[in-house]
């Protein structure tokens, strides 16, 4: 049981890596925004997550409702909502409702890659090791972002900006060459999203992902119905 | 009004997005179609949200490519996340060095 924790910890660095560059760039905007560093630290804890925390720093700027906020916290990060219950599918029978209420806590674009990802059920600690070494980064940046402003070469931050995407290469390639199903989908969902981005850019980019996943996973069950009890051998 | 009443609304909503589904689906979904689509939504999500958005991800088309082709290959080869990810963001790096 105390390997699943280590190796969720393990498998948490590249997500840590990756989050400590993007939240070292939110801690620099919610200082911008006249934030404190404690304050942008909270916000960082509390919520985990990115564009939502973005769009919510700029509505605390600007003096917005706390209706409005609400709502641009529900529209951002509702794909969470599609994640956890992809995620509910396959939880481990261990994890018992006060897990679920802590585990849900982590569900980000990234941890949810990840745990989809690991072998087998999804077990508590796993995810645990996985939200805590992710959740250090998220915090850990988005303080130095806030306390220290620009202390790393903008070399380096850009060169940062690449690891979460190549972590999703990690994910979505391997799959994709066994199963030319999820080959299928992973295309159609590229092909989707070039077109948002090019031809339709009216639409936010949260949403354009939401829309994107929903359409090429539909078609993907269509054309590629799994088979049950095949499904569960792959697991 | 207090900046901490906006953080308590934020972090509100955000958790119970999450909570809610995640507690509230305790049985396997039966329907093939659902579990089919379930299934393919992580990798449609991240694909999705990888291209084209990977491209811009350095603020360098240059070295954005490089990275994401180098990590395509090692991907190919089924190497661990980090490998991978750390991989991509190196090659990237270098080829900014080389660009100067």
């Amino acid at each position: 049981m105390k390997s699943d924790f280590l190796k969720g910890t393990a498998d948490g660095i590249p997500i840590a890596l990756g989050y400590l560059s993007v939240s070292f760039g939110f801690g620099i905007m919610a200082a911008g925004a006249g934030l404190s560093v404690f304050e942008a630290f909270m916000i960082s804890l509390t919520n985990l997550t990115s564009a939502g925390q973005a769009q919510g720093v700029s509505i605390i700027a600007s003096g917005g409702t706390l209706f409005e906020m609400a709502v641009v916290q529900f529209i951002i990060n509702i794909r969470y909502a599609l994640m956890a219950i992809s995620l509910s599918q396959k939880l481990d029978e261990s994890f018992t409702l006060p897990k679920r209420l802590l585990g849900a806590y982590g569900i980000t674009d990234e941890i949810f890659a990840v745990c989809s990802a690991s072998k087998g059920s999804l077990k508590p600690k796993y995810m645990y090791g996985v939200i805590l070494v992710s959740t250090v980064g998220w915090v850990l940046g988005t303080f130095l972002g806030a306390a220290a402003g620009e202390i790393l070469p903008s070399s380096v931050t850009a060169a940062l900006g690449i690891v979460l995407y190549g972590m999703f290469i990690a994910i979505i390639i391997p799959p994709s060459r066994k199963e030319k199903s999820v080959l299928f989908v992973v295309l159609t969902a590229a092909a989707l999203s070039c077109i948002c981005k090019y031809f339709i850019p009216t639409i936010s980019g949260g949403f354009a992902v939401i829309l994107c996943a929903l359409i090429s996973s539909l078609m993907g069950a269509i054309f590629f119905p799994k088979k049950y009890d095949k499904e569960d051998e792959n697991k | 009004m207090s900046i901490w009443i906006y953080i308590a609304v934020m972090a509100a909503v955000t958790y119970l997005i999450r909570v809610i589904p995640f507690t509230l689906f305790r049985k396997k979904i039966k329907s093939q179609l659902l579990q089919s689509f379930l299934y393919y939504v992580p990798y449609a999500v991240l694909s999705a949200m990888t291209i084209p958005a990977i491209f811009y991800s350095t603020g360098n088309m240059t070295t954005a490519l490089t990275g994401t082709a180098v990590a395509l290959v090692l991907a190919y080869f089924d190497l661990p996340l980090i490998v991978v990810a750390l991989a991509a963001s190196a090659s990237a790096f270098l080829c900014g060095l080389l660009l100067v």
